[in-house]
């Protein structure tokens, strides 16, 4: 139950940023992306400002464990591989193109309309795609 | 020019340092990581099946917020596309892209840059380099978005 409060709170908080930084504004976004239009440095504010609070709460988890027991999150090994950079040159190109990623695209259904619910499902289907994908990527071009 | 613009910098300081407590409260409380296409994900492929509730809790908390706080937020659009084509095609991608990469802006963003991980941080160069490339692509060349 307290695992669930915290979740909640999160949550919370996560959509509550998502929504007055403006990130759920798809304008604000591709103008992050627009370095040869009308540039908008917004994205970074937000990037910066979200970091900082992370960099303390990764500090602290050193020496302790998460409130509700268990262990943090171990670093993942320092690979860069093939699905990191083809999956990362992917989702950028989609976020490019409607100027959503899954935080902002959640947190944006209230009130975004009938195209923030297209978007979803299509990225829920890609989502639920992308097991098959990445196994077929592996059968064709082992990874290393 | 300098009554609106730094406003919107404001805004996203706020909301930035939101996200970011948000994501400090997921860890330290409950040992996550915060990555919104991870927690979605799990859900959609079943990998998660055993952390589901704290999922679906998680992203109610992030569906709800936006609708307590609208009416005392200053007017709101989200402009999005709405061609279909587009649209789908661009769920597509931020799905299949960010499960293949293990992880979108605020997993690789967020929370690796933060924890200076390398994987973050060359995950954060590619998909701001592939997002940059798109709206030069599709919207000064062919005038789609």
């Amino acid at each position: 139950m307290q695992r669930l409060v915290f979740a909640f709170i999160a949550g919370g908080l996560f959509g509550a940023g998502l929504f007055v930084s403006g990130m759920t504004d798809t304008t604000k976004v591709q103008g992050w992306l627009d370095v040869f239009g009308n540039w908008d440095p917004t994205l970074a504010f937000v990037m910066g400002g979200a970091i900082l609070p992370m960099a303390i709460a990764w500090m602290l988890t050193k020496g302790r464990r998460p409130i509700v027991g268990g262990e943090f999150p171990t670093p993942p090994e320092p690979k860069i591989g093939r699905n990191l950079v083809l999956g990362s040159v992917l989702f950028g190109a989609g976020w490019g193109l409607a100027g959503l990623c899954p935080g902002p695209a959640v947190a944006s259904l209230s009130y975004g309309g009938w195209p923030h619910w297209v978007f979803l499902v299509a990225m829920l289907a890609g989502m639920w795609a992308a097991p098959m994908v990445r196994s077929q990527l592996d059968k064709a071009v082992p990874a290393e | 020019m300098f009554e609106s613009i730094p406003v919107d910098w404001i805004w996203g300081l706020v909301g930035g340092l939101l996200i970011g407590t948000g994501g400090a409260v997921f860890l330290l409380a409950n040992g996550r990581v915060m990555g919104a296409s991870g927690i979605i994900g799990g859900l959609v492929d079943g990998s998660g099946r055993s952390s589901a509730m704290e999922r679906i809790v998680f992203l109610i908390g992030v569906f709800l917020l936006p609708i307590v706080l609208k009416p005392l937020y200053r007017p709101f659009e989200t402009h999005a596309s709405e061609n279909l084509a587009v649209l789908v095609a661009a769920g597509l991608l931020v799905g299949i892209g960010t499960r293949i990469a293990n992880g979108c802006t605020s997993g690789h963003g967020v929370c690796g840059i933060s924890r200076l991980s390398l994987r973050g941080m060359v995950a954060t160069v590619f998909y701001i380099m592939a997002g940059g490339l798109t709206v030069v692509l599709f919207r000064h060349i062919l005038g789609v978005i």
